[in-house]
């Protein structure tokens, strides 16, 4: 159980942005993701979690080297995909697969649901028969929820639910050994969520998948993952073992989201305070200069604004990215 | 007198596959300073019935029954009457900013567009009534940014400029369709709280439209249950949330990730896809997802009223 | 694992099980159906069909020849004893089979031209498009320079260096059209690129050939075919332009244009040779247009509930 399947070091993605001037464009360099480090085990969920900025798409798109990173390694099972070549990378894609946050636009709309899950056998293994593409398409219908006898069908003539279905299942075809998903539930009913989440938790039992489960939300992840990082401005800020995280958070920005979740109960919810959080996320054009968060923390102090925290190993084996991680006893006042 | 009355509200739509009942039969009142959660899945009617009272249906739609606001009837009214209400005694706030803002106007033209056209006010003082609007949202540095264009701002700052602009007539009724879907969970509490501030300030009445139970809690005192069209629970949100009647509600509520409770509690989901309108099933809609449906429920279960007023419209309902 | 009965639809599965495959409903025969509903867009494809049999065959049904003079009856009114029943022109040829075989040249004008403006540009938009980046910068920039071109100039150049051939008008013209379909279809290309189903394929490895035929070209085809629809009558537009100011096809040939310019010469002494190739021109541009609308309608349906 214990083998370590994914391992990033010190992962950046930077952008280049041209502004204005045909003659003399300005560039920005915008940092997507800025020195990410953390390790995957088989059979593990990591949950990633942050605001819409933070960089969490990008770095889902890296891990799959779907983008170049602009420093650092992605080691998967002990090789870096950035230094293999193209057919090497084109074998390595059947263990790496990835889940899409809107699962309409993730489908093409002009091909049947058979030929959407098929694509990567037929990308793979070119001389399969096509009864075989048949029986796997329909066996991984049934396993993720669907009725095999609808592989005829367009994606328009599904529900929003069973269309995250179907890309779920072009994931698991090929059975791949880490699945990325990239906020597979944001755009979906809350009922909804629930069924994606527990089919997601499902077959990774049943699967011994490693998943890398990316939400805008803490509620979201709480329930299928092992491990949850915390991205602010393209950095972790922490990455604690569940249990921890919920009920005493390193950071001070977890502890806002934490906050931030809207409890479904009147009695509590009127008791609820404000996230304790100044303004808004500053621009990640210009983010503000030392810990990344300084501009926004209720605790910060001066050291804060002068020096870049480093992701520090706590005693208890989590990590948190704050000067004051140890001083600071940040415990979530009730739990249920 | 209630603020908003709305009785016997149907809305169809003419679709090439048929005519879809968006919303049958539904009844709900609101007083001034009443906060109604509106709540469903996709499909459930609840945007289609504030679009209908707004008068803002699509073209291939119809609605009859009556929305009595103030003493008169929205549903009957001409445009331009509407438009007397519409933007000054009733507000509205649509899920996402970039539609309800014109990118080519500055906000500031917006915003004293309306209060200019509603309020009379002159040119000076509807700008610095905007401006003081958009500092009571906390938008940084008001002076400056009303100046810029909408697209300078980000969803969260747009959202809050949306709320600003539908509380700048000071509004009677406001009305919030998902306000908060598209945004992070901390702009998120942010403009709850300050929905609530503005209700308790002014005395407006609020309708919000949301899929998310959770959202509801600290924000309204009444919850509107929608099912494919039907109103299956309404009550007060203690009702609601402690006691749920209807087994769609209950699911609903089971359905939301909630972080006060243990990590491993499994989170339970309604079976099956939301309401298509186009096949329903015989009898009560939520049939063929309900975990506990039975013989009953082939027939159309009446709406029952407990002491209370905790309505809810199930066989089972009560006999838990 | 017992949990596992939460998610759903398990029990249906059994039931499915024996039952046949459904079948599904693709976009484009929801666009067919769209389309049939479309009154203006049906009736315009008949009268088109019947047009375009009328011009193919209508010439070798009547008698006349479109070049013979016919000296009793010069200039003559539409008449039934004559046998020229849509009239004559000042030197005596029949109208309907000039107009019939004037429009064997427009329609074709239309469709040839049409074809290599569709050719050059969804190759050269689609590739621009989906490389991006240089390339991207650098042929649309090909693209602005040879816009820049005045028109009229080029062809009028074109005519002194090659002499007047129908080939250069064909030429000519689709060489001005590929410009408009190679930014549409760039464009186009650039916002599918960028769709999560083309980033998921490219997940899974599929190569970049794959990715165009299968994902890209598609999804292009919709916006390609209403845009060739309303094509053709601008063509045939264009090439009418030409023919008016005297630099379209030549005698004993001739195309709508053609007929519609001489007619115009003897407009007040002889309209019928001005009424009859303009009515046969504006129904056939209007009826594209009808089923150009129809099309973007049926394939872009916006109040779709």
């Amino acid at each position: 159980m214990n083998e370590r399947v994914l391992r990033v070091q010190d992962l950046a993605v930077h952008f280049k942005l041209r502004e204005g001037g045909l003659i003399r464009p300005k560039t920005h360099t915008l940092k997507a993701v800025d020195g990410v480090s953390f390790d995957l085990n088989a059979g593990e969920t990591l949950g990633i979690v942050g605001e819409s900025g933070c960089g969490k798409s990008t770095l889902a798109r890296a891990l799959l080297a779907l983008i170049k990173p602009t420093r650092g390694r992605v080691l998967w099972l002990g090789e870096d995909l950035n230094k293999l070549d193209e057919e090497a990378l084109r074998k390595k894609r059947q263990d790496l697969q990835i889940v899409f946050q809107d699962p309409l636009a993730a489908l093409n709309p002009r091909m049947t649901v058979r030929d959407i899950i098929a694509e990567p056998l037929w990308t793979f293994f070119p001389k399969i028969a096509r009864v075989q593409v048949d029986e796997r398409v329909r066996g991984v219908m049934k396993m993720v929820g669907l009725l095999p006898n609808q592989v005829n069908r367009y994606p328009h003539e599904f529900s929003g639910g069973q269309c995250q279905r179907i890309g779920i299942a072009r994931a698991l075809v090929l059975n791949p050994k880490l699945v990325v998903c990239d906020e597979p539930v944001s755009a979906l009913d809350v009922s909804i969520q629930a069924q994606i989440i527990n089919l997601l938790k499902d077959l990774q039992k049943k699967l011994n998948l490693s998943l890398v489960f990316i939400a805008h939300d803490l509620s979201v992840v709480k329930h299928i993952s092992d491990r949850v990082m915390v991205m602010y401005l393209g950095r972790a800020m922490e990455i604690s073992c569940r249990d921890h995280l919920y009920r005493r958070p390193l950071h001070p920005y977890t502890s806002a989201l934490i906050k931030a979740v809207p409890v479904p109960d009147p009695k509590l919810a009127r008791l609820a305070s404000d996230t304790g959080l100044t303004g808004d996320m500053p621009s990640p054009l210009s983010p503000p200069s030392g810990c990344v968060f300084h501009s926004r923390c209720p605790v910060s102090i001066t050291r804060c604004e002068l020096e870049v925290p480093a992701l520090r190993r706590m005693e208890n084996g989590d990590w948190a990215a704050c000067h004051r991680a140890e001083e600071l006893d940040l415990t979530i006042g009730k739990t249920g | 007198m209630s603020l908003l009355e709305v009785k016997g509200l149907n809305v169809g739509f003419d679709t090439p596959e048929g005519e879809v009942h968006a919303v049958n039969n539904l009844n709900f009142s609101l007083n001034a300073g009443d906060a109604l959660a509106i709540v469903g899945e996709s499909g459930s009617g609840k945007t289609q019935t504030v679009m209908a009272i707004m008068g803002l249906l699509a073209e291939n739609g119809h609605v009859n029954g009556q929305a009595m606001f103030k003493g008169k009837d929205l549903l009957q009214m001409s445009t331009s009457e509407l438009n007397k209400h519409r933007g000054s005694e009733i507000a509205m706030i649509f899920q996402d900013p970039m539609t309800s803002l014109n990118p080519y106007l500055s906000i500031e033209k917006q915003m004293i567009e309306v209060v200019i056209h509603h309020q009379g006010l002159n040119k000076a003082e509807a700008r610095a009534h905007a401006v003081e609007m958009l500092r009571a949202v906390r938008i940084p540095d008001p002076e400056r940014s009303i100046r810029q264009y909408p697209h300078e701002f980000s969803g969260g700052m747009r959202q809050r400029v949306i709320v600003a602009m539908g509380l700048l007539c000071e509004p009677d009724l406001l009305i919030a369709d998902e306000p908060t879907t598209a945004l992070d969970v901390t702009v998120q509490t942010h403009i709850s709280h300050l929905m609530s501030a503005l209700r308790q300030n002014s005395n407006a009445a609020i309708i919000l439209i949301t899929h998310d139970l959770g959202v509801v809690a600290g924000l309204c005192d009444r919850v509107l249950v929608m099912y494919a069209g039907e109103a299956v629970e309404c009550g007060t949100v203690e009702q609601i949330y402690y006691d749920p009647k209807h087994p769609y509600t209950q699911g609903l509520l089971n359905s939301v990730p909630r972080l006060d409770r243990p990590e491993d509690t499994e989170l339970h989901a309604i079976p099956g896809n939301p309401p298509n309108l186009l096949s329903l099933p015989e009898g009560c809609k939520f049939r063929d997802r309900c975990p506990k449906a039975y013989a009953a429920c082939t027939e159309t279960p009446p709406m029952q009223i407990d002491e209370g007023q905790h309505a809810h419209c199930c066989f089972r309902g009560a006999s838990e | 694992m017992t949990k596992t009965t939460d998610t759903p639809a398990i029990d249906p599965f059994e039931a499915a099980l024996g039952i046949s495959d459904d079948k599904g409903r693709s976009p484009w025969e929801d666009a067919w159906h769209r389309l049939l509903k479309n009154r203006a867009a049906v009736y315009s494809a008949y009268i088109m069909a019947f047009m375009i049999m009328l011009v193919l065959l209508g010439p070798l049904l009547i008698s006349w020849e479109s070049d013979f003079t016919d000296w009793d009856h010069t200039s003559s009114p539409p008449s039934l004893q004559s046998g020229h029943w849509f009239g004559t022109d000042s030197v005596g040829r029949d109208i309907l089979v000039r107009t019939l075989e004037g429009g064997r040249i427009s329609l074709l004008v239309g469709l040839v031209a049409t074809i290599v403006s569709l050719l050059i540009g969804v190759s050269y938009g689609a590739t621009a498009g989906y490389f991006g980046g240089r390339a991207d910068r650098i042929m649309m920039r090909v693209v602005d320079i040879i816009y820049a071109l005045p028109f009229l100039f080029f062809i009028i150049l074109l005519m002194v260096v090659f002499g007047r051939h129908i080939l250069l008008i064909f030429v000519a013209i689709g060489a001005i059209n590929w410009l408009d379909m190679a930014r549409i279809v760039r464009g186009q290309t650039l916002s599918l690129k960028n769709t999560e189903f083309i980033e998921a394929a490219r997940a899974c490895g599929v190569g970049d050939w794959a990715i165009i035929r299968r994902h890209i070209v598609p999804n292009l085809l919709g916006v390609v075919m209403v845009y060739v629809t309303l094509t053709i009558p601008q063509v045939i537009l264009i090439e009418s332009f030409l023919s008016f100011l005297g630099l379209g096809v030549q005698e004993p040939m001739s195309s709508w244009g053609a007929l519609v310019s001489d007619g115009a010469q003897d407009m007040e002494s002889a309209p019928w040779t001005l009424i009859v190739p303009s009515v046969f021109l504006t129904a056939t541009l209007y009826c594209f247009n009808f089923i150009g609308d129809g099309l973007r309608d049926a394939l872009d349906p916006k109040d779709h509930f």
